[in-house]
């Protein structure tokens, strides 16, 4: 349970070999998770690429962030980290086991060491239920603790994290949304687990309930030498919280990286265009910048992209990205700690909206003449002034 | 004079438990060509005083003033409300799948809100405003894709969709309610870009209602900060950032990690907000301020403060960051001594 050394992150998994050494607490080796979608009986069976060849590993004691938008499969990972999915193929080792293939049984005792904290606090808590029995859930379970026993244990969780324990008999509906994060931790920490899942934990919550409850998992992490995955799409708060950061695109990832390394020396594009279209609360700064907007949107997961899933979007594309499938590994000298799967990365400073793709329009996401999207007015754009009709003045209808 | 011009807006709602006082006494003004941001939690009023002067809450009291080109909104008839929505102020939704409807085309749902208003187009022509909507919002292939269904549209399309349909009739005010709160930060990008073009172009007033201060930083000139169904501060952009008076701005400024530079364990805000149910008296954030002080009982006015002009704080502090230090000391000591004298006992 003692943290780990606090060395530096070696989140490329080594050789199979080491076993899982003392330092890494979980290690995903080229996970696959393919979902089936209902076809047409003569039509070739059709999947949904969630998670398409994901491998990491994560130190003990530290916190490993996820980034992603909508669909890249950074929750489906989470989930088959934890066991709620069976992995299509690939390898999970936790502790130095191979746990991908355990058995219901097999996992139960593992279930106590690896937990998961949730987005929604409203939809994980059943309503119906009082909160003391909630969090006393794990012990009930695994049948560890009862009666006063049990209560007192509840009610020492829920002072660790904030709660009143005066508050064991009220329901989950009396709580606000920050309360019942706490709630959700709580029940998280029962039997003080090795590793916690945390999925979007604060996405819900307000600016200054947000700031409480990623304090409060810091706290817990310094007080039981816990390790976190932490998945979020909301950069800065991921960048707040974890050692390393991996980023996600369509069910591969693009890029890890030490968490300040990632936001000051990105190097593959997709990585650039993230952190450029993140609101900075900051006007001078956000004045000065410059943002790279994406053409289109996400391609579908069902049939992603050939070679590097980002080349319709991506403004350095070249025919190369088109043909081949790039591999994470260290670029333009940078350590063993920061891999990046680009043919083209970026160096040092570089501004993204001077490139231009080089690859034929149809392997492109096409961008709207005349729209208002693109960087500096066209002429397209002064025409569009007559797409609305002179504004009517004046009071009556 | 002002666009819209609001004054002491209060709406409650009944409820099982009681009367929520959702707004308590909201003023402000916006004037034409302006962004005005509105920032503030859940529960602050920011969403339900504009859908009050849209005349979409249904079953409130309501009372106050709010003038929009010479007209009080909260006093119009059904008849005036409908051709002053949509067609002088436009309104976007946080979530837009559900303000489309999924059985009509996007474009037919477009071209009957341009039709309803404007009743010497033709269908043809409208038809063809409506493409050449889409094509300004950023959607490709508009003149195939005025025939897709909502559900065939990405979220960031059928928001951009949302905001055609708001600008259709080119109005002089354009309410945007949480507009990217469901989208990714890429596609958030894509669509905050698309209101300020628009903006620029077209002259349009904005209301920017979200939670977001980095959305606040980038793309408005003034910003209202609401708690508790009160305006709180009232400050050009770079002065909320840079020079906020209100404990509650600085509280919300400081809660946030950093973008750059050393992470600091962050700085929350202690407790929880008000229940609107039974707002306390005077300052609704003096149960989580760290200066308050005995005046806070009465709640003081919206009233200018600092150098800057248009500068409104509603808080008995002083400026000075060196009388408000010894008054932040002075609470600190007062609560060590309250809790060491509870544990004590």
């Amino acid at each position: 349970m003692a943290s780990g050394p606090k060395g530096d992150a070696n989140p490329v998994p080594a050789t199979a070999a080491d076993g899982g050494g003392d330092d890494v607490l979980l290690r995903v080796e080229n996970v696959v998770k393919y979902f089936p979608l209902k076809g047409a009986p003569f039509r070739e069976k059709e999947y949904v690429h969630a998670v398409d060849g994901v491998s990491l590993s994560v130190p003990r004691g530290q916190t490993f962030g996820v980034v992603g938008e909508t669909g890249c499969g950074k929750s489906t990972l989470a989930r088959c980290i934890a066991r709620l999915h069976d992995v299509t193929s690939g390898r999970i080792v936790f502790d130095g086991q191979d746990i991908t293939r355990f058995s219901p049984r097999r996992m139960r005792p593992l279930r106590r060491e690896i937990q998961m904290i949730f987005q929604d606090p409203i939809g994980s808590l059943n309503p119906r239920r009082r909160v003391g029995s909630i969090i006393g859930d794990p012990y009930a379970i695994h049948g560890l603790a009862a009666g006063a026993e049990r209560k007192r244990r509840v009610q020492e969780l829920m002072e660790r994290v904030g709660l009143n324990p005066e508050h064991y008999n009220r329901f989950p509906a009396e709580f606000s949304g920050g309360q019942r994060q706490r709630i959700g931790v709580a029940r998280a920490l029962a039997f003080r687990p090795k590793l916690i899942i945390c999925d979007e934990p604060v996405s819900a919550l307000d600016v200054s309930i947000q700031a409480q409850v990623i304090n409060l998992l810091a706290d817990l992490q310094a007080e039981f030498g816990l390790t976190y995955v932490f998945i979020a799409h909301d950069l800065s708060v991921v960048r707040h919280v974890s050692t390393s950061i991996a980023v996600m695109y369509l069910g591969k990832i693009t890029e890890i990286a030490p968490s300040d390394e990632l936001f000051t020396v990105p190097r593959h594009p997709y990585t650039g265009a993230l952190l450029s279209a993140v609101p900075v609360p900051d006007p001078d700064l956000s004045d000065q910048r410059q943002q790279i907007i994406l053409a289109g949107d996400v391609p579908s997961p069902i049939a992603p992209p050939s070679g590097c899933r980002f080349h319709p979007r991506c403004p350095k594309a070249a025919p190369v990205c088109v043909a081949e499938d790039p591999t994470l590994e260290p670029r333009l000298g940078d350590g063993p700690e920061h891999p990046a799967a680009c043919h083209l990365p970026m160096a040092e400073g570089e501004n993204l909206a001077e490139f231009r793709p080089s690859i034929a329009a149809e392997e492109r996401v096409e961008e709207v003449e005349g729209s208002l999207l693109p960087d500096g007015a066209g002429p397209g754009a002064t025409d569009t002034a007559g797409a609305l009709p002179a504004r009517r003045e004046g009071g009556q209808p | 004079m002002a666009l819209l011009e609001v004054e002491d807006l209060q709406v409650s709602f009944n409820t099982a438990d009681g009367v929520v006082q959702a707004v308590r006494g909201v003023s402000y003004h916006i004037d034409a060509g302006q962004t005005l941001g509105i920032v503030g939690e859940s529960g602050s009023g920011k969403s339900v005083s504009t859908q009050t002067i849209m005349g979409l809450t249904k079953g409130a009291r309501i009372s106050g003033r709010a003038v929009f080109q010479g007209e009080d909104l909260l006093t119009a008839g059904p008849d005036q409300m409908r051709a002053i929505r949509g067609a002088k102020i436009g309104m976007i939704f946080q979530d837009p799948l559900s303000s489309l409807h999924p059985y009509y085309k996007v474009g037919w749902q477009i071209v009957e809100m341009i039709r309803l208003h404007d009743h010497d187009i033709s269908k043809d022509q409208a038809t063809q405003r409506a493409v050449e909507l889409l094509r300004l919002v950023g959607i490709p292939q508009p003149d195939r894709r005025v025939n897709d269904y909502p559900h065939q549209f990405s979220g960031g399309m059928r928001q951009r969709a949302m905001i055609a349909m708001a600008m259709a009739l080119n109005p002089a005010l354009l309410i945007a309610d949480e507009p990217t709160t469901a989208l990714d930060v890429t596609v958030q990008a894509q669509v905050l870009r698309v209101i300020r073009r628009m903006q620029e172009m077209f002259g349009t007033a904005v209301i920017l209602i979200t939670h977001d201060l980095g959305v606040i930083a980038e793309v408005v000139d003034e910003v209202l900060v609401m708690y508790g169904g009160k305006v709180m501060e009232r400050a050009d952009r770079r002065t909320v950032f840079y020079a906020s008076h209100h404990p509650y701005t600085e509280g919300l400024l400081q809660s946030m990690p950093a973008y750059g530079g050393e992470r600091e364990r962050l700085r929350p805000i202690a407790g929880q907000p008000p229940s609107l149910l039974r707002p306390p008296p005077g300052c609704p954030f003096a149960p989580r301020c760290v200066y308050v002080m005995d005046k806070c009982q009465t709640m003081p006015a919206l009233d200018p403060v600092g150098t800057e002009p248009g500068h409104l704080s509603a808080c008995w502090l002083p400026h000075n960051p060196a009388d408000r230090e010894a008054i932040r000391r002075r609470v600190a000591h007062v609560e060590l001594a309250k809790s060491a004298g509870s544990t004590g006992a």
